[in-house]
Parts: C-alpha cells; structure tokens; sequence
C-alpha cells in the first residue's frame, strides 16, 4: 500500500465534512481494505461477504479476473453494496487518489441507496447481510443434506436462476395469496342491486371461473411455481430464497444510470472541494474523465456518462432550486429519469444514435436532429433495466390436455430462440409437464413447445 | 465517522468452490461437443502431445432474452448519418450466419479458449467406452513391458538409488546412540555421515502381464473412393488407433490397402497417401487373413479387424468377400465394417453382410458426414 490507513481516515474526515455541508443523507459507512484477489471474488458475488454457492459465481470470478487480465478497465476500484451500514470495499493496491476518489463516489451511492424510492421501499438495508447469510447457511444445509446434495440443490438453482427476473415489475407489490384474490373476484361479479333495474341492460356478466390456474394471467413465474407446483417444500424455499435476492438486486438494475450518474456528479463535487495537491488532483482529473467518456464507436452506452450528464443538466436548468436534485434521485428510475429529463439538447450534446441490428452490421435509423431524438430517447427509456427482459405470462395451466400455457407479450423485440428454448426446458423441468409459449416470430405467431421429454417443437398459431 | 477495516490476509479462496464446479461443468460440455470437434480435420493424424486450442463456449445462463432484432442506441460522434452501416466485428458476423446461435454483442457471450493436448481430448472421449469381448487371450509371448519398483532398504547400492531419507534417519539413530555412551558429547559438534548410515533401495522387477492386441485397418483405396470419402475413412482409423492405443499397453496396428489388390502399408501411407483403380474387397480381407496367421496368432491375440469402404465392389468379387469376412468374424474379436456413404445409401455389399453373417463379432455402420463419426464409432464397439 503506498499510503497509510491513518491517511485514509484524514481524508475521509474531510470528504464527511463536505458531505455534511451539501447535505447528502448517508448510512452509516465502512469500508474494507481488501487484496486484489479478494476484490474480484467479492465482485463475483455482488459484494456479499457470505452468499450461497452456485457455478455462476465461479464463472463470474474468471470473466472478472479475465477482464482485469487483458487490462480492459485497469484496477478494479468500487464495490458498494445497499445495506445498512453502508459497505464498500477498497482494493489496497490502488492509488491514495483512486481510493480518496472511490469513498467519495461511495457516499453518492449510500446517498442513493438510503434515499431513492425503489431501495426504500423494495429492500430492507438493516437486514442485508443477514439476509444473504442466511440464505447461505440454508442452501448449504440442503447441499450437506445427505436426502438432497449438492446435485439436486444445483438443479433447482440453474432453474430458478434461468427464471428469477421474470417477475413483477412492480417494486414491493404485495401478492395477494389465491383466495384473496378468490374473494376479490368475487366481490367484483357480485350482481350489484341496480338503481334503474328495468331500464338497464340485463347484460349477463360473465361468472369468474374460481378454479382457473393462475386466476389470472402471472407474470412473477417463480412464485407461480411455489403456490401451484408439486415440488417438495426444501425445494421451494430455493425457489424464495431466489425470489427473495432478486427482489433486493432489482432496485440495482433498474436504477444503473441514476446511480452511477449520481455518484458521479457528486464525487467531482467533492473532490473539487477538497485541497488536493496538483498532482493528485491531475489524476483525478484523468480518472474522472475516463470514468465518465462516451464510449463512442463501441455502439455502447456508459451508464456513467450519461447519468452524470443528465444530472448536471438538471442542475443547470434549475439554479433557484438545489432541492430539485434530490428530488429527482429519490423519486425517479431510469426509464422516468430519461423521459422527463434526457432532453434534446443532452442527446445532440452526446452525439446519440439509434441503430437496428442487421445479420452482419448494424444500421444506424434515428441521429440527434429533430426528427430523430424523440425517438431515440424512447427507444432508450424501454430498453434500460427491467426492460431488458421479455414480458412472459402465465395464461393458464389446462388441466383437460395437461398443458402450461405461457404467452410472450409482444413489444416489437422478438425472443432470442435458444435462449428461449432453453429456459423453457428449465421450466418444463420443475414444472413437469408440457409447456407451451405464444410468441412472435419473423412477425408471425408461433407456439414453441417443449414436452416432457424436453423435446422442443415449433408450430404456427 | 465511517469505520476503516484494515487488510487481513486471510488466504482464503473463496470462489474456488464454485470455479471447481463451472470447471467441470465446462469439461462436461467439452465431453458433449468431442464429436465436433474431433470431426476437425485439422487434429486427424497429428502427434498425440500436439497442442491445439479449442474454442469453447462458456456455460450459458439461460433466461428470457430479447433477441438480436431490437433496436439500441449509442452514443456516437456526431459523424453519423441516417442508414450508415456499422460492420460488426467478425466474430459476432459468424455466430450471425450460424443460424440458431445467434449470439451477437451481448454480455454472456463469452467464449472460453482452453488449449488440450490432443492425447487429453482423446482421454476424454474415450473415459466411458469400452473396448468389446475384451478377453484376455493367454499371454503373449512378445515381452511386455517391464517395471522397476521400490521395495525395502539394502545397504549396499549404485548412487542414484540412495535412499536419502532413510540415511538421515540411520544417522540420527547413530548419533542418538552415541550420545547415551559418552556424556561430554557436545551438541555443537559435527557429526558427520558415515558409510554405514548409507542405505539404499532395493528395486524388484515387476513384468506386467498384458494381452495384446492387434488391430488390422484395411481401407478401401480404389478410384471410387473420392477425397471426402478418404477423409471420413481415415477420421474413423484416427479415432480407433487412439482408442485401441489407450485401451492396451502393448497393440499392434497393421495398415493394408487395397483396390483390386491388397498391401501392408505404413501408418504414414495409410493416413496420407491416395490411390487409384478397381475394387475387390476380397483382396484385403485376404491380406488381412494372411497376416494373422503369419504374425499374430488368435489364442494369443486379441484380433480386431476394420474395414473401411464405399462398398462399391466389383460384383464378382461380393461372394469371395462374403466368405472371408465371416472367416474374420470367426477368428477376430471384433469385425466391424464401415460404409462411407456420403448420400445415405446403401451397398450390395452391406446388405450381404447383414444377411448372411450371423456372427455377434460382426459390426456394421454407415458413415455419411463427418459429424456420423463418432456415433458410428461408439456403435460399432458398444454392439453387442
């Protein structure tokens, strides 16, 4: 290490100072000085100090060690995680600049987690670490289950891995159990006694079938799974376990941008207020511009530039009103952060672009002119966070032909086939029977099906 | 004021679990392509600890995923213009005209290259194949190959086998020894080895007792055989050489090729070089006969004969090769005849065979493209 923790507490003493005065709301802070090695495994589990063993984990680690192999971002630096504390990891062989830079950043993401609407309400920061702790310990005690093993835990894990963002969109829904819903239909076909009996229609409403499964078209697949398979209870703890992690996770993804942009926007706050000696604060520079640059040719977008840009256009359009930021991060996700505030001028400043994949290149369809820009900011706002995943329901298990039928809800993207196809083996796995999924291919409506042994056929509607 | 933790090398591994388990599952999914990338022409014939690198892809994490016909947006230069083309880069270009692997640009796509030796892929795909009727003729009078063995200690022996360990040991016994006998001994002092501490091995020879085998390779050479053919053949020869080599300590491998006319070629000749002209069938089988009852005698010998062939005989020929293929069959372990048939026919030849063989040893399968290789290998030995 070339510096000494002493240095560190000097430093972030000061960088609490500043804090303070621009009134960012924190959690509690810690950090953890950790090696390189260390640094990637806690990458590798989304920063958890104990998670649940899986394959998937391991993979992460070599794509990590991989990426930082052929030196494709340099060092490893930030690693925050939503829990309360609030913590974040410092990798030891980084630059007294780069971890002076990494705390700062680290307190807009606290900031972010305490304040913004989906961490309060979708996670529970107080129990973070236990809960995945917890998860941990349980996983572990059906894998040294000798009635179960590592074997059968795996195969319940690849499934409800393959399937856990199919689920609400909704952060902190509360999901109504079946007779709760039972008794909300029917309150709803209540034949209401009518004011104008004979002048109304005596239209006949249809009765809700009661014993129809789902009672209505499901969208969160795992819990489907839980109230209406026959799988056995360790299994379906799994399957919570998953449901449960994904729940916190979700708030992460659909928020990238803010957050990144957030953290961004207020560590050059910080360190532009903090009396940095030149050099030191040439390399922030340096680090600051690499963090936030484009992209530009790798038809990418860096979440990190785009966040810190809208936020310093927010900022600029409205100098009367500091609170505005704030508001802002507590209230929106990305896909509202881009509607309401990737203006115009931001998508000709950032020189965007949309473009349509072809088998060999890629078209580009809209540029940052007047015509185009509507566009393209629409076309990013649904594409960003849970957008990503395909809408997939569960219409209705038949009982007569013993068929699942699931439907994808078109939106202009199709499926991507054996993607596709293999989850659905997955669900066919768990679910043990034949399932079926409407969808839309080449602009035509198909039906793929996978049956019991997982065999997978394609027909027309 | 936040709190510090400071770095504890715990020396704790602790992803190494998980990356043990993806590992091996990775292998399995290596296991399950082999055949596509055994029927890679560039391995065939090439020497056993030749490295080659094979590409794999890393294991997917299934989900729903929007395919590659959605729209993105990027940020660009400012340069662009409505309908300018980006080439992809060409990796993504071929999994493009792959059809159903349409990977594209996203994140999971990640393609492992891990380089094997040629003798490992072979171990891999050999692991649970069985050689058939492995009897274990009586042993052979060539010598097998002998090995050298520890066992005890001996006091005399030539310096490569000292054994160091134990003369140590001998020494502090000694020293201990003289310690208990004289009290003014001084800790400090030297107390330097001595020829009698000197122990070393003692080496027992061991003969391993080996059945041997002998695999007789006859392949069709003549003018119908076209280059594709002759591919398919000597692809099906690579495998059953590696295979019969791991399965054996001591094999023997004869070479014959015929057109109307059979010879005993070199491995080299067999893999490499082509030939021309009509077909008997017979005169291989012949040959074939001829060199088991000059070299290798079936009381001894476990005899396994294979026959590649477009089965495009001269049809004066089938019945004399009829006779001597079930004149194989009763001498050999195991007669398998393999029929290159790029158009999924089928010969008089083999429709002989099958009729009027009826000989548990006898193994037919047809070879049509190069991905039928190994399916029709694992057939031909696992028939039972």
């Amino acid at each position: 290490m070339e510096f000494s923790i002493k240095e560190l507490i000097d430093w972030n003493k000061q960088i609490e100072d500043i804090i303070y005065q621009i009134g960012l709301d924190c959690y509690p802070q810690e950090f953890e000085i950790c090696s390189f090695e260390d640094m990637i495994s806690y990458q590798a589990y989304s920063g958890m100090p104990a998670r649940y063993p899986h394959w998937s984990y391991g993979k992460a680690y070599e794509r990590i060690k991989t990426f930082y192999r052929y030196n494709l971002t340099g060092l490893p630096y930030e690693m925050v995680i939503n829990s309360n504390p609030c913590l974040a990891y410092l990798m030891k062989d980084n630059s007294l600049l780069l971890q002076i830079l990494t705390m700062a950043h680290v307190y807009g993401h606290n900031d972010f987690f305490k304040n913004n609407r989906l961490f309060k309400e979708g996670t529970n920061a107080d129990y973070t670490l236990e809960m995945f702790k917890n998860h941990a310990k349980r996983i572990r005690e059906y894998i040294s289950n000798p009635g179960i093993g590592y074997r059968r835990v795996e195969r319940i894990l690849d499934t409800a891995h393959a399937l856990k963002f199919q689920t609400s969109k909704v952060i902190n829904e509360k999901r109504l159990s079946r007779e709760e819903q039972v008794k909300r239909l029917q309150e709803k076909y209540q034949p209401q006694p009518k004011e104008f009996q004979l002048l109304t229609d005596e239209k006949a409403e249809q009765e809700p079938d009661l014993d129809k499964i789902p009672l209505k078209p499901e969208e969160d697949i795992l819990n489907f799974l839980i109230e209406y398979s026959d799988l056995e209870d360790w299994e379906k703890d799994i399957l919570q376990i998953v449901i449960d992690e994904t729940a916190y996770f979700i708030p992460q993804i659909e928020s990238k941008i803010m957050n990144e942009g957030w953290a961004s926007y207020w560590h050059y706050e910080i360190l532009n207020h903090l009396d940095l000696p030149q050099g030191m604060h040439l390399e922030f520079i340096k680090r600051h511009n690499q963090l936030i640059s484009p992209n530009e040719g790798g038809l990418k977008l860096n979440p990190y530039y785009m966040g810190y840009k809208i936020f310093n256009s927010i900022k600029e359009k409205n100098p009367e009103q500091p609170e505005k930021l704030f508001e802002v991060r507590e209230l929106e996700r990305d896909e509202s952060f881009i509607r309401k505030y990737l203006t115009f001028d931001l998508i000709r400043e950032m020189n965007l672009i949309k473009y349509d994949e072809r088998r060999r290149y890629y078209s580009i369809s809209e540029v940052a002119d007047e015509e185009g820009w509507r566009e393209i900011r629409n076309t990013l706002a649904s594409s960003v966070g849970m957008n990503k995943f395909p809408m997939i329901k569960i219409v209705e298990f038949s009982k007569a032909d013993n068929i699942l039928y699931l439907e994808h809800e078109y939106v202009g993207k199709e499926l991507k086939m054996n993607y596709a196809t293999e989850t659905l083996k997955y669900m066919t796995e768990l679910w043990g029977g034949v399932v079926q999924l409407e969808t839309i291919i080449d602009g035509v409506s198909k039906k793929i099906i996978c049956d019991e042994d997982k065999e997978i056929s394609v027909k027309g509607v | 004021m936040a709190i510090f933790r400071e770095y504890k090398n715990t020396g704790k591994d602790r992803s190494a679990e998980d990356r043990r388990r993806h590992r091996e599952l990775i292998e399995d999914s290596i296991k399950k392509n082999i055949s596509d990338i055994i029927a890679e022409e560039s391995i065939i014939g090439k020497s056993k600890d030749k490295k080659i690198k094979i590409p794999i892809k890393g294991l997917k994490e299934y989900r729903f995923l929007h395919g590659t016909n959605k729209p993105g947006v990027a940020s660009g230069s400012g340069e662009e213009k409505r309908g300018d083309k980006i080439s992809k880069p060409r990796k993504q270009q071929d999994s493009g005209q792959g059809g159903a692997d349409q990977a594209g640009n996203q994140e999971g796509e990640d393609i492992y290259e891990t380089e094997i030796t040629i003798e490992e892929l072979i171990d891999y795909l050999f692991e649970d194949l069985d050689l058939p009727y492995m009897e274990r003729k009586k042993l052979s009078k060539i010598e097998t190959e002998s090995t050298f063995k520890k066992s005890g200690y001996k006091k005399k022996g030539i310096p490569p086998r000292l054994a160091k360990k134990r003369t140590m040991i001998e020494r502090i016994k000694r020293k201990k020894a003289y310690i208990r006998t004289h009290d003014d001994f001084d800790e400090d002092e030297r107390f330097p080895f001595h020829n009698e501490d000197l122990r070393y091995y003692r080496i027992k020879e061991e003969e391993r007792k080996e059945s041997n085998a002998v695999v007789i390779c006859i392949m069709d050479t003549s003018a119908s055989m076209s280059q594709t053919k002759k591919y398919l053949a000597r692809s099906f020869y690579f495998l059953l050489y590696q295979f019969i080599q791991m399965k054996y300590q001591n094999v023997e491998i004869v070479f014959v090729a015929h057109t109307t006319q059979a010879k005993e070629v070199t491995e080299d000749d067999f893999f490499h070089k082509g030939e021309s002209g009509g077909t008997y069938i017979s005169s291989g089988y012949q040959k074939g006969l001829e060199i088991i009852e000059e070299r290798y005698d079936p009381a001894h010998w476990n005899i396994y004969c294979f026959h590649c062939s477009d089965g495009d005989n001269w049809s004066e020929d089938n019945q004399k090769a009829l006779q001597y293929a079930q004149k194989l069959c009763d001498i050999c372990n195991l007669f398998g005849y393999g029929e290159i048939k790029p158009n999924y026919t089928r010969s008089a030849i083999k429709a002989l065979y099958s009729k009027e063989i009826d000989n548990l040893n006898l193994s037919l399968v047809t070879i049509s493209t190069k991905e039928d290789i190994w399916p029709s290998f694992k057939e031909m030995l696992e028939s039972d």
